[in-house]
């Protein structure tokens, strides 16, 4: 590891500043994916701003009945808040289906929206990697490739985001509040997160120096019947294979609104707006629910070891939206 | 670079100069010789590194000393039990009921993710009374998760333990948990 130069930041302000100023700078969160990545030699920057500790802890209600979510609020306390139980349960289960206990009391909101990817060679800095190492090549296109993209990848990388919140949220249409060197500015959740396209080593649209200082969760219909659900090799603590999140509005058996997200699939959180489409009018039986999710799934690309995820994903959709029709949270 | 910092290691005050690379396992063990969190993965996955900081179960491994200046870290050999250098023990030498529900149980053979799933137990025990849901808390908005072998399964899964102990674990907690109860 090399000489790292601490700096524990007073304001949002002067975190931005110090970190705008120097292209060897980041920021430090709870440090959960960070300070791992240093330790594998995954990210070797000269100076680290801490901004976990910076007044931006709070979760206030908005008069919409929304919520502001500040980007330092810890995963576990954010699960636990009881507006975001009642008012948001697919949020809540996305942050209790992720890490674990320990891991959820450290890392924070920002951070976890903003964590790389799990890919094998990514972690791995024997192996060629375009997202590591732009032009060095994509070991996962020939290697392990179990968890790879199926919508969304290209030629130079086949990642996926891991994430469960940053699904849920971008289910239920949130806005991530970033401060800049040029001020302050309002990106969708949906368009935080980039495909990889030939810039791999560019997970967001963010610029280095945007330090995310909250997220917005807009009041809704739906959100209160909303939930998530994740497909994994273990009952927990494991990342997702795939995942959804999913809220429904229904009036008898015809879907009035529907949100629709799904994790694990793309190099980020991939909203399902062709499913959604597909739904809204339609009355939901298990059938038009997988028929919706077939018709997004229509553009997915697989291999041999990433097959069984059009069906994985397809087949969870249903099943959530079905649970989520008999009233389960 | 050096910073230097404080911790307060088992009710001691403890100051230590420490490079800004350092984890806070690596502290503890080697700069301020508390040995109870142990080094099993050093990447997050297994627990064995598990403190309770500020009152909350956290890992020591993927944390920078140098961001925990002040922290208040409480290990398994601060929970209760002799005292001795680096651990609180309690005045009489008493056992906390979780330490004690893991030795009526067996909820360990070799001990080496022991204080780890000890912290982690006071931890879930804390969280289950302040009503905190988990994955598998079927009413989120319900103030009252019940201790049930499910509920416990699930909070624990942060705790690997490679001799398999998990019945005795299991059964430690829920023992641990039902004292709790009573009291
Ligand atoms: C064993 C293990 C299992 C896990 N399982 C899961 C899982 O199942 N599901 C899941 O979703 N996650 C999982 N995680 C990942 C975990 O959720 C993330 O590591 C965590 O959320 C990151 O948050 P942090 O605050 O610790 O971020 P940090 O590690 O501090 O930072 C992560 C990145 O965000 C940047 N950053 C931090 N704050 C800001 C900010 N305010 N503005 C701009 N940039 C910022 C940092 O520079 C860094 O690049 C797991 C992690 C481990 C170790
Ligand atoms: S899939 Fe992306 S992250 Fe993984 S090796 Fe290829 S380029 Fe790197
Ligand atoms: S040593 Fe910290 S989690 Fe394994
Ligand atoms: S008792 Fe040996 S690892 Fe758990």
């Amino acid at each position: 590891m090399k000489e790292l130069t601490y700096h524990r930041a007073t304001d949002a302000a002067e975190a931005v500043a110090l970190v705008a100023a120097d292209s060897d700078a980041r920021f430090l969160g709870g440090g959960t994916n960070l300070v791992d990545h240093l330790k594998l030699g995954v990210a070797r920057p000269g100076t680290l701003v801490d901004v976990s500790r910076l007044p931006l802890d709070a979760v206030e209600e908005l008069p919409d009945g929304g919520l502001r979510i500040g980007a330092a609020v810890r995963n576990s306390d954010l699960a636990a808040h009881p507006v975001v139980r009642r008012g948001f349960p697919a949020v809540a289960r996305a942050l209790l289906a992720g890490a674990s206990g320990q891991i959820r009391h450290q890392a924070t909101t920002a951070g976890n929206l903003l964590q790389r990817t799990r890919c094998v060679y990514f972690q791995d800095v024997t192996t060629p990697c375009n997202k590591r190492e732009p032009g060095s090549g994509c070991s996962a296109l020939g290697g392990y490739g179990r968890y790879n993209a199926v919508l969304g990848a290209s030629e130079a990388c086949v990642a996926t985001h891991p994430s469960d919140l940053a699904v849920a949220l971008t289910a239920l249409d949130a806005v991530a509040v970033v401060l800049g060197p040029d001020g302050e500015r309002r990106i969708p959740l949906t368009e935080l997160h980039r495909l990889p396209g030939h810039h791999p080593e560019r997970d967001t649209v963010l610029d280095h120096g945007d330090l995310v200082t909250a997220v917005e969760l807009p009041g809704s219909a739906v959100a209160p019947a909303s939930t998530y659900a994740k497909a994994r090799d273990r009952a927990s603590y494991a990342f997702a294979l795939v995942s959804v999140a999913a809220a429904v509005d229904l009036d008898g058996d015809v879907v009035r609104d529907v949100r629709l997200a799904w994790g694990g699939v793309a190099h980020r959180p991939w909203r399902a707006y062709v499913a959604e489409e597909a739904l809204r009018g339609a009355v939901l039986t298990e059938e038009t629910a997988r028929e919706a999710a077939a018709a997004e799934l229509a553009a997915a690309t697989t291999t041999d070891q990433t097959a069984y995820k059009v069906a994985m994903v397809r087949n969870l959709t249903a099943h959530t939206l079905l649970r989520l029709a008999g009233g389960a949270r | 670079m050096d910073a230097d910092i404080a911790l307060i290691v088992d009710g001691e005050r403890r100051a230590v100069t420490v490079d800004t690379r350092t984890t806070l396992l690596d502290a503890l063990r080697e700069r301020l010789g508390a040995t109870q969190p142990k080094k099993g993965c050093d990447h997050g996955q297994c627990g064995s590194c598990t403190v309770l900081l500020d009152g909350r179960r956290h890992l020591t491994c993927l944390a920078l000393a140098v961001a925990h200046d002040g922290a208040e870290i409480v290990t398994a050999g601060g929970l209760g039990g002799p005292g001795g250098p680096g651990s609180l023990g309690s005045p009489d030498g008493a056992l906390h009921p979780v330490q004690q529900a893991f030795l009526d149980h067996d909820g360990f053979q070799c001990g080496y993710c022991t204080p780890g799933q000890v912290c982690s137990a006071v931890g879930v025990l804390d969280e289950l009374r302040a009503g905190h849901p988990s994955l598998v808390t079927e009413d989120l908005a319900a103030e009252d998760p019940t201790g049930s072998d499910d509920e416990i399964r699930e909070r624990m899964s942060g705790n690997l333990c490679r001799c398999g102990a998990y019945a005795g674990i299991l059964a430690a907690v829920r023992q641990a948990g039902t004292q709790e109860a009573r009291a």
